[in-house]
């Protein structure tokens, strides 16, 4: 399976180098939502759990235009077909649209996080917190890829599916936001020396672990006929 | 003594919703036999095809591919099975050489094989550029390379010359032709030239079975009365 991953990871990879689609969009949506929560919010700067969740909003609504996307080319290019006419392990597809929707998050973060310091983020997290923020990250995005993976597998087959992805992926992604935005809050406080919390991160991973193997269980049945 | 069935089909039978897209097909075609399928649009030959290379379920019926039954062991016959179909199962945004070279990996075939066929086919010149720069008949000949890129053991062409001009078909014709000893089920709409290449030859009219016989058996005259 390793064979597979490593392809169909590769051919991720390039198509999105080559013809740039969801990561660009992610990227620019994120800094445009960030833009209007600074005006709209009448404040120069937030701290805590309103700055905490001002961030994992922006992030997951930028998350649910790359979902969207995660199949698209796959689908109306035949692609999808093409792999499941190889001798390969149809988790293979799961584990590389996976990894490749946690770079497509990771890269994203890379623009959105420093535009949301600038924009709206009061205090200036300190070294510990901005470590214990990427873990947050981390653990989020790959929940995030995982259940995005798994909603886009679904979505992709109807013509609604630009109106399924958040509509099945939100209420799937809720226990994601509220670990993950109160993890941050601590983090994003205005002394930044908060500590994340345990059970926080034990949240996500748990959420992790559990939604990794819902996904294995089911993903054939997804994309198979 | 004969050759063992590479396809057994005993009333299978498929459908979209409520609408039955095949209905019964029974037949037996030996290993290394043609079967050509005749039919006017829209009377299940595609499906067929689809059914046989493990991308739709049959819904009743028996199919067996290499022995292997369907749905069940598909698994089993997906690497022996090679599917050119209406489209071309190609990534528009790489290039044709970097599209063979990706199903040279999940099948597990060395990557000199790409470069081989894109040679055969006459690509070699433009396996750099990306594929929507391509014409419709260099994109059939990518896709057939893609169809054969594994040897498979059976052939399955959805008008597997379509778009291609003369001097392609000929490039093309050691890879799918009969000359190629695979056994192949290939759709048609040209009676003459397809009872040609055909061992076997099934009619299809709405999805039931409407002539199936050998070859040398029917006349071109029969094919033609399907699409009337």
């Amino acid at each position: 399976m390793k064979a597979a991953v490593d392809a169909l990871l590769r051919k991720e990879l390039r198509l999105e180098l080559r013809a740039p689609q969801a990561v660009p969009a992610m990227a620019l949506f994120s800094v445009t939502t960030l833009v209007v929560f600074h005006f709209a919010l009448q404040r120069g700067q937030v701290e805590g759990d309103l700055a905490s969740g001002v961030l994992w909003v922006t992030l997951l609504f930028a998350a649910m235009l790359g979902t969207s996307r995660l199949f698209v080319a796959d689908h109306e290019e035949g692609g999808l077909d093409g792999f499941l006419l190889a001798p390969v392990d149809r988790t293979a597809l799961l584990v590389a649209k996976a990894l490749a929707m946690f770079a497509f998050l990771a890269i994203v973060e890379l623009v959105a996080v420093p535009a949301f310091a600038l924009l709206l983020l009061g205090p200036t997290p300190d070294a510990s917190a901005l470590a214990q923020l990427v873990l947050v990250l981390a653990l989020a995005d790959a929940g995030v890829a995982v259940t995005g993976t798994l909603v886009a597998a679904l979505a992709v087959q109807t013509r609604a599916r630009d109106l399924l992805v958040p509509l099945l992926a939100l209420p799937l992604l809720m226990p994601v936001v509220i670990a993950a935005a109160k993890g941050t809050t601590p983090l994003l406080a205005a002394a930044g020396t908060g500590d994340v919390g345990a059970r926080w991160l034990v949240i996500l991973g748990l959420y992790d672990l559990v939604f990794g193997l819902i996904a294995y269980a089911v993903f054939d049945f997804l994309v198979e006929d | 003594m004969a050759a063992a069935p590479a396809i057994e089909l005993a009333g299978l039978t498929r459908r979209y919703g409520e609408r039955v897209a095949l209905r019964d097909v029974t037949l037996s075609l030996p290993a290394g036999a043609t079967l050509v399928v005749f039919g006017p649009n829209g009377a299940g030959k595609s499906t067929l095809l689809r059914v046989l290379s493990t991308l739709l379920r049959p819904h009743a019926g028996v199919a067996r591919v290499l022995g292997r039954s369907l749905p069940d062991e598909g698994w089993a016959v997906r690497g022996r099975l090679g599917l050119l179909g209406h489209a071309p199962l190609l990534y528009r945004d790489l290039t044709g050489r970097e599209n063979l070279v990706f199903h040279a990996r999940l099948h597990r075939v060395a990557l000199d094989r790409a470069d081989e066929l894109l040679e055969r086919v006459g690509l070699t010149a433009r396996a750099g550029d990306k594929v929507h720069t391509y014409s419709r008949g260099m994109v059939q000949r990518l896709a057939v390379c893609r169809a054969v890129l594994h040897d498979p053991e059976v052939l399955l062409l959805d008008e597997p010359r379509a778009n291609l001009d003369p001097a392609a078909r000929e490039l093309v014709e050691p890879l799918i032709g009969a000359a190629s000893g695979r056994t192949r089920v290939v759709t048609s709409h040209d009676p003459a030239g397809g009872l040609a290449e055909a061992d076997l030859a099934l009619g299809l009219r709405a999805g039931s079975v409407a002539l199936v016989a050998a070859a040398r058996e029917v006349h071109a005259e029969q094919i033609g009365a399907l699409y009337r």
